[in-house]
């Protein structure tokens, strides 16, 4: 037990960059791989959404069943079959995004004006064309919303995956170590990162949208 | 043009290069076709139904749908390009059954102008109007080629709109653009469902005169729904009325469906004003232009109150140095001046495009200050002026032929 030590400690933070930055990219990663299998996930059920319209609902319920698993539950369960991996890691928070993105894609798909769509028919587009070259163009702005909240929500919940081990503890590992270790320097630089990673997550889809949709620099921003 | 959104361009160049395609138009003809609606199938509001729907419309000419809405000209429309299949019967295009042909290909040789214009909103103007040339496969510098051509020829400045999207242009400029992206690939047939119905009656009614100027170099056959009786007369060699049900009460030229109402749904949907509407079968062009004193900017004051002295008329029309009409100057107020400045110009009158109907001009020089309205030519220099009177006497000479008749067919 070290009783009285500072609520700051500089010369911690200062003696330890390396050990700071690796967390911050094992949080990156954590983040950013969950992300980009749901959205491929999502894509995917929202283009067979758009052509099987009746699945919309179900999709929309088993989504939110995941959403509502809790992380720790989801772990315990992982773990007996995929040990304390990544995979294990990886697996509840991929579904966490499915919810968001999932709804996201097909409103941006239902923003899609009715009289585009049938004039992009009229004018001759293949089924194929016109869903590569008219509806996800135009699904794009409500689309990057949604991978803007859930890469927020994600890198929240990414702490929570430092129980499984210190190889991708992420920055949740900083905020266990030091509750263990009543080091508060350690589990507010936790927080603090990955506060500040999500803000930047937020400010780089809002950039990104923005410079991706120069057609739409006035339309809303989405569900959130 | 009377007055397009951009001057910069040379519409006269490229409406030849435009047109040396060289009159590219097909017939379309209806057999017997027919377009039943289960009631669970209707997901667009009112199904409009069509039944046993014969008529051919010639090469190069404008045929209009019109009829009360839910009557099946915007199904039969649809049923050309394959958007709707019909229940029953054929659709030749030049002879061809259009269910024979490949429906992706036939929908590409066949414009497509709707009343929401339709634009894809992430695309700049000028990859809309190449829409078409894309999907044949045309090269990026033959498409942006075409694109300027075309933007040039609906009056749209190129080098001002190329780059644009379609959220930062005014109704009337995205319905131009519409009309440009359906003309692209030069189809030998337009369908034109409402096109000018979402605009103000002042640009709808240029727009309508733009078409019809750009119409006879390009001579497509065009299919063009409206439900505006006004339009269709305007608009129209051929005027097909449709009528509760999708049938065809009456198929004829503008002036036999004023003249010789087929029925009396015909006789009401014309409306009760048949000897005004009848002035919709004349345009500006059709009257002699009156002349009246002029005096140019800079010019001394002099010799043009001398010829207003000579003159009925009490208003001297100012001109600039290119002879386009600024506006009028009383008599009055001539007197105490040498030179002719512009802003004498005022009041001024309404500018009427050679293809104006009597009827709109008529409707205009009533609302006018000096009601007399300017005739232009392509440069905006001066042809002439036309007055309410002029109209009058017009009318009165029409009525000894067309008009004599509507007594006798009337029960």
């Amino acid at each position: 037990m070290q009783e009285g030590r500072p609520l700051i400690d500089w010369v911690w933070i200062s003696s330890n960059p390396d050990d700071i930055l690796e967390r911050v990219l094992q949080h990156i990663q954590l983040t950013a791989l969950p992300l980009v299998l749901g959205f491929l996930i999502s894509l995917a059920l929202a283009i067979w959404a758009l052509r099987q319209p009746r699945i919309y609902t179900p999709v929309i319920a088993l989504t939110g069943l995941l959403y509502t698993v809790p992380s720790l539950a989801a772990f315990a369960v992982l773990r007996p079959i995929f040990g304390l991996s990544l995979l294990t890691a990886i697996i509840p928070l991929t579904t966490y995004t499915l919810l968001i993105l999932f709804r996201n894609i097909v409103a941006g798909f239902q923003s899609v004006p009715p009289d585009v769509l049938e004039a992009a028919e009229a004018m001759g587009y293949t089924r194929r064309q016109r869903l590569w070259r008219v509806q996800i163009p135009l699904a794009v702005p409500l689309t990057i919303a949604g991978v803007r909240l859930a890469a927020v929500t994600v890198i929240g919940l990414a702490t929570v995956a430092s129980i499984l081990g210190d190889a991708f503890g992420g920055l949740g590992q900083f905020i266990t170590e030091g509750l263990q270790q009543l080091f508060p320097t350690k589990y507010l630089m936790g927080a603090a990162l990955s506060v500040a990673l999500a803000y930047l997550a937020h400010v780089l889809f809002v950039r990104l949208e923005k410079a991706v949709t120069p057609w739409a620099t006035a339309r809303a921003r989405g569900i959130g | 043009m009377v007055a397009p959104v951009g001057r910069a361009a040379n519409p006269g160049r490229t409406l030849n290069r435009v047109t040396s395609h060289g009159g590219n138009a097909a017939t379309v003809e209806f057999d017997h076709v027919t377009k039943h609606y289960d009631a669970v199938e209707g997901k667009n509001g009112t199904p409009g139904a069509v039944n046993g729907l014969s008529l051919k419309v010639p090469a190069g000419k404008i045929c209009v749908l019109v009829g009360p809405s839910g009557c099946g000209k915007t199904t039969s429309l649809k049923m050309v390009n394959r958007l709707i299949e019909p229940t029953s019967g054929r659709i030749l295009l030049d002879g061809v059954d259009a269910s024979s042909r490949d429906v992706i290909e036939l929908r590409r040789g066949i414009g497509y102008v709707i009343q929401q214009v339709g634009l894809f909103p992430h695309q700049t103007i000028e990859e809309n109007v190449a829409t078409v040339p894309r999907l044949l496969g045309w090269d990026q510098s033959r498409r942006m080629t075409r694109a300027s051509e075309l933007m040039a020829l609906v009056g749209l400045d190129p080098g001002k709109y190329a780059r644009r999207y379609p959220s930062q242009l005014s109704g009337g400029e995205r319905q131009r653009v519409g009309v440009a992206r359906a003309l692209a690939a030069d189809p030998p047939i337009m369908l034109m469902d409402e096109p000018f119905g979402a605009v103000d009656p002042i640009v709808r009614e240029r727009l309508q005169n733009e078409f019809l100027r750009l119409q006879e170099d390009l001579a497509k056959t065009i299919l063009f729904v409206t439900h505006d009786i006004d339009e269709a007369i305007k608009m129209g060699d051929l005027v097909a009325v449709f009528q509760l049900g999708g049938t065809v009460a009456q198929f004829g030229t503008p002036a036999e469906i004023l003249s010789q109402p087929a029925s009396d749904f015909v006789t009401r949907f014309v409306g009760s004003d048949r000897g005004l509407k009848r002035l919709s079968l004349f345009r500006v062009s059709d009257v002699a232009l009156e002349t009246v004193p002029t005096a140019r900017v800079g010019d001394p004051v002099a010799p043009a109150l001398a010829k207003l002295a000579s003159h009925p008329f009490e208003y001297l029309l100012i001109l600039d140095h290119e002879n386009r009409p600024l506006g009028w100057a009383h008599r009055e107020r001539l007197l105490l001046i040498e030179k002719i400045t512009p802003d004498l110009a005022n009041p001024s009158s309404p500018v009427l495009d050679r293809r104006t109907t009597l009827k709109d001009a008529l409707s205009q020089l009533l609302e006018a200050d000096v009601q007399a309205g300017l005739v232009a030519d392509r440069n905006g220099a001066l042809r002439g002026v036309l007055t309410v009177d002029r109209i009058a006497d017009f009318a009165r000479l029409q009525s000894i032929s067309p008009l004599a008749q509507d007594g006798l067919d009337e029960d």
